[in-house]
């Protein structure tokens, strides 16, 4: 097999195991596995109270918006793609040239 | 409207709403708050050590060769990406990749755990994600022990001659998957106090590890791509930091 089949099998099959849970588990929330973390503290040690509480819920004295958060996860994902994309760019252009190798 | 795009309509609004749906998770670092004084000064401490050795490490492979940074920069932006990732799992609980198994075979464990640090500070501060009480419990699991475990897979792999990309996907993949069986560690052993450390232990096992596993192959997957396409591209680079003369 070519590789670029291989990249684009295991891509298509990536995405199949991403996303096949949220239809297979239809009733499921979804939320994060750290929430369930916390209440299996409770469980296990039920007079432990948090000693701290995050900076940013401190400064802004509340939870952070969802959609804050969503946002904030994607600038962290947009940092890290354009950095790896900007050098790939540089690194396949290279190639072409003739440079690389 | 002709079937086609019938079928068209029907299959974006499916799409737009599976993502319409993306729940919204937290992933699993130890919350902020909620390990005690005690465990964050001691975790703390511990990763010290591997911290100074990863910073000494880094100096050592740019000041060798200066082109490697583009692979470091790479590696650190590729941990960047895989843990901003929320991905739901079977369990019907989301959680996120960690990222680090690609810098670990490539620099070794130690340079991993500064890659690691920045973007559990990042988290911690902007995203009340993780936290600064618990950076260092957080540290160790997922930039010391998790990319050490994956280096000692990978070298285990070369020296049994298997093939690289099996090697690199357990590499990956186990690694993953043993950050979470720390951080399930780290918590039972400063959380039983209504039980034995055992069955504390068994319990976070059990919230932690089912949710992970697919994740773990996920990403083992990934970061086979991600050397895939270094390999065709990066030889240069790959080959001044020893990677390629291992296997050619």
């Amino acid at each position: 097999m070519k590789k670029r089949t291989i990249v684009l099998l295991l891509t298509i099959f990536i995405f199949l195991m991403a996303f096949i849970p949220l239809f297979a588990r239809k009733d499921a929330e979804f939320g994060g596995s750290d929430d369930a973390g916390s209440t299996v503290v409770e469980e296990v040690d039920s007079g432990f109270q948090p000693i701290a509480e995050p900076i940013v819920e401190k400064l802004i004295g509340g939870e952070l918006p969802g959609e804050v958060e969503s946002l904030l996860f994607c600038i962290q994902t947009g940092i890290g793609v354009g950095v790896i994309a900007f050098y790939m760019g540089r690194l396949v252009e290279r190639k072409k040239l003739g440079q690389g190798e | 409207m002709s079937k086609l795009q019938k079928k068209l309509l029907i299959v974006t609004t499916i799409l737009a709403f599976s993502f319409g749906i993306m729940p919204v998770a937290y992933g699993m670092h130890i919350m902020e708050g909620y390990l005690p004084v005690g465990f964050c000064v001691a975790w703390g401490v511990i990763c010290i050590p591997f911290l100074l050795a990863g910073f000494f490490s880094i100096r050592k492979t740019i000041e060798a060769n200066r082109k490697t940074l583009v692979l470091l920069a790479m590696a650190g932006a590729f941990v960047f990406v895989i843990s901003s990732l929320k991905i739901p799992s079977v369990t019907g609980s989301c959680s996120h990749m960690t990222g680090t198994g690609l810098g670990a075979i490539l620099f070794g464990p130690s340079a991993v755990s500064i890659l690691g640090i920045i973007v559990l500070l990042f988290q911690a501060i902007l995203l009340a994600h993780g936290g600064l009480t618990t950076l260092g419990a957080n540290t160790f699991s997922m930039a010391v022990a998790g990319p050490f475990v994956s280096y000692g897979i990978y070298r285990l792999g070369i020296k049994c001659k298997w093939n690289r990309y099996v090697t690199v996907f357990l590499a990956a993949c186990l690694g993953d998957l043993f950050t979470y069986c720390i951080t399930a560690v780290q918590l039972a052993l400063a959380h039983h106090t209504d039980t034995s450390i055992a069955v504390a232990l068994g319990k976070f096992l059990t919230v932690f590890a089912p949710t992970q596993i697919p994740l773990a192959v996920i990403e083992g997957l990934i970061t086979c791509m991600i050397v895939m396409a270094l390999e065709t591209y990066a030889k240069p680079e790959l080959r001044a930091i020893g990677f390629m003369k291992e296997v050619h």
